[in-house]
């Protein structure tokens, strides 16, 4: 039964020993040279600033909430744009229920301001203890 | 069309809630949307009712069920919605909650139980107990500012989503098990194998927690208390009546013959736990809130004695405690927030209740009728109920669990009682005066008195009542 | 071919990790990352059944739990951000007021 996975194994082994091969030969082939501005993380980019951990502001949470919910509506509309073609108007119908409800959770976000990145338009109660 | 028409009250409440949270976005006033929200409920209540002496079926390809039991519930879901929403306002004016999307919230949550308590397929039911519990987790992190507030939604989310995992892998067991998730056809081809007992097992574990039984009962107080009051009323009437309603759906249409004691022998153990856990745990409670919700623990347990009767019988004793427990419970609940209201007051301990009863005599009295039903008293609601319970049991044979029954609801009276004695037997030195009683809140707490006393009196009238209808549909 | 028995133990595993992480951690957000793998370990246990029975219920099923799964994790995450701001703090052993 595992025979079948022979191929996948013997791949696995190939890509591995030509990555060790290929990295190895530029690194004793190639010129090294080293310099300050060729060590930079970002070779030709801004350097970078602050901590990798620093706190993000809530608005990034937020949008990423938003995201789940609208981001998974593609999983119901997949399966049905494959299939819609057979089962006539009745789905086309009931999709477009579907979206019009999301479409009613988006103007309510729009206009509670959660997509605002400046969030001017929230106020959050910070509550001390 | 057929299937739009079958679930027409939650297509009603959907779509009201739906533009509730259209009005709220445009910021139209919290009152236009509590209108709306009252009228949308009473539309659908008018619907249910109507339905109730329909015929009945299956819709959206055996996903549900309508007409019979399906739609008696959807009235209890909505009675209880509409009291306890009724009564809402004059309390969430006075902790800053009367806002649209409050009410939006209820009304997408009341679809999801009405989708709960017509499931025939174990899809729609997950759907239906997820729609609604992920509302009622939001509604009870609605006090954000207090920590009690934050505390019990978190409480609820975590354990509920926890439970929600047990669900849902009993739900994958028995679909592995049968190949199926219509409750008919499971019920068809299962057979009391191993995975199918253990998919049973979970579900019920799934099942126990959300209806908040012993020993799955432990976020049940702290959430009662942290939401606010009317609120609990809420989520202690209606989303039990919509979970227990599924739970007599599934047992009395997935489980074959011959498997239903395995499950009844687990039932009768949990029943047992639950009377006499949340009799003796609200024995100890001073906080009359949390004696309540200790108080709605054992109510759960007389629930599940008619389960574990698992006759006809049974059935239409769970559904008509199911009607007695919502309107005397959302009653109890209403005049506690009538009190609350007051915050400079703080009515949340028994002993500030002394000598209320006396100096504003409606609402003593009417709490009184309240408590004396929920005990399980005669003439109230409370006792007919029960006496359809435990006689189920009785006839099905399950005579020690009947008694053990009695004995904690006879334990029962020693705190609802305790209520009344410090309502008009102690005094208080304080003088103080209440805010006032909107008119709207004053009738719907007198309907449901008075609901409260017609039906415990409607057994011994000529005519047929609520019982008869309820066994009819299991006569078929 | 790997038959259903080995998923079927691994969602079994998944879901066995899960339950413990929910019972043993502290962190409220850890504790919520362990419940969305019982959930996902379930949906494995759905889709090889689905593919056993040759039945496509138990795949819907996964689509529906799968939204589920999302809509739980926005509500979660709000409530854990409404905690935070009132404790400072996503430990679960510090929520403590309301008690029996």
């Amino acid at each position: 039964m595992l025979e079948q996975y022979m191929p996948i194994i013997v791949l696995l082994g190939v890509a591995l020993v030509l990555a060790i091969i290929l990295m190895s030969l530029s690194r004793i082939v190639g010129p090294f040279r080293p310099n300050k501005t060729k060590l930079n993380p970002y070779e030709s980019g801004m350097d970078p600033v602050g901590q990798a951990r620093d706190r993000y502001s809530i608005a990034f949470y937020l949008v990423a909430m938003e995201f789940i919910v609208f981001d998974l509506e593609v999983v119901f509309i997949y399966p049905w744009a494959v299939a819609f073609m057979q089962h006539g108007v009745g789905t086309f119908f009931a999709m477009v229920v579907f979206i019009v409800i999301l479409f009613i959770g988006l103007i309510y976000t729009l206009k509670k301001g959660t997509l605002d990145w400046d969030m001017k338009n929230i106020k959050f109660e910070a509550t001390k203890n | 069309m057929h299937d739009i028409i079958a679930f027409l009250p939650g297509v009603i409440i959907a779509v009201v809630g739906l533009i509730a949270l259209l009005m709220e976005a445009y910021k139209k006033s919290a009152d236009q949307i509590y209108g709306l929200t009252i009228a949308g409920i009473l539309a659908a209540l008018g619907v249910a009712i109507a339905a109730l002496f329909g015929d009945s079926g299956t819709a959206f390809t055996g996903m549900i069920v309508y007409g019979g039991v399906a739609s008696f519930g959807a009235v209890v879901i909505l009675l209880g919605s509409l009291f306890s929403v009724v009564v809402s306002r004059d309390y969430l004016m006075e902790i800053d909650l009367h806002r649209g999307d409050v009410y939006s919230m209820i009304l997408l949550s009341i679809v999801g139980m009405l989708a709960l308590a017509s499931a025939n397929d174990l899809i729609s039911f997950f759907l239906g107990l997820e729609t609604m519990s992920i509302c009622l987790y939001v509604i009870a992190g609605l006090i954000k500012d207090k920590k009690t507030g934050a505390e019990a939604a978190l409480k609820y989310f975590l354990l509920g989503a926890f439970a929600t995992g047990f669900l849902l892998y009993g739900i994958a067991l028995i679909y592995g098990a049968t190949g199926h998730t219509n409750l008919t056809e499971i019920a068809a081809v299962a057979e009391p194998t191993l995975m199918f007992m253990g998919g049973s097992a979970l579900l019920l574990v799934g099942i126990f927690f959300k209806i908040g039984a012993v020993p799955f009962h432990m976020w049940t107080p702290d959430v009662y208390q942290g939401t606010p009051t009317t609120l609990t009323a809420f989520m202690a009437t209606a989303a039990k009546s919509a979970t227990f309603v599924a739970f007599v759906l599934i047992m009395s249409r997935m489980l074959p013959e011959s498997d239903t004691d395995i499950w009844t022998n687990v039932i009768q153990v949990v029943a047992i736990l639950t009377m006499v856990v949340g009799n003796l745990i609200a024995l100890a409670q001073d906080n009359v809130k949390r004696m309540l919700a200790y108080s709605s623990i054992a109510h759960a347990g007389y629930l599940l004695v008619g389960l574990a009767a698992g006759t006809p019988e049974g059935f239409t004793g769970v559904l008509y405690y199911l009607f007695a427990y919502t309107v005397m419970n959302v009653g109890a609940f209403s005049v506690i927030a009538y009190y609350e209201r007051n915050k400079g007051l703080d009515f949340t301990e028994i002993e500030s209740y002394a000598g209320l009863g006396f100096k504003f005599p409606l609402m003593g009295v009417l709490l009184s009728i309240f408590l004396f039903s929920l005990v399980g008293i005669p003439p109230f609601v409370g006792f007919v109920g029960k006496y359809y319970v435990f006689a189920a049991a009785i006839n099905a044979g399950l005579i020690p669990l009947a008694i053990i029954g009695v004995l904690a609801s006879a334990a029962s009276a020693y705190y609802y009682l305790r209520v009344m004695v410090y309502l008009f037997f102690k005094d208080s030195h304080k003088e103080y005066s209440l805010k006032p009683a909107s008119l709207l809140f004053s009738s719907a707490v007198v309907l449901m008195a008075a609901l409260t006393l017609y039906y415990g009196i409607e057994p011994v009238l000529p005519f047929s009542g609520l019982i008869e209808l309820i066994s009819s549909y299991y006569s078929l | 071919m790997i038959g259903i028995d080995w998923y079927l133990a691994l969602s079994a595993i998944l879901f066995t990790i899960g339950i413990i992480g929910v019972l043993i951690r502290r962190n409220a957000i850890v504790i919520f990352m362990c419940v969305e793998l019982m959930l996902n370990a379930v949906n494995l246990s759905l889709i090889s059944f689905s593919a056993y029975h040759g039945d496509i219920a138990g795949q819907i099923l996964v689509f529906f739990s799968l939204s589920v799964a999302a809509a739980e994790a926005v509500v979660g995450l709000a409530i854990i951000i409404a905690i935070f701001r009132n404790n400072l703090s996503v430990d679960i052993t510090k929520v403590n007021l309301l008690r029996w």
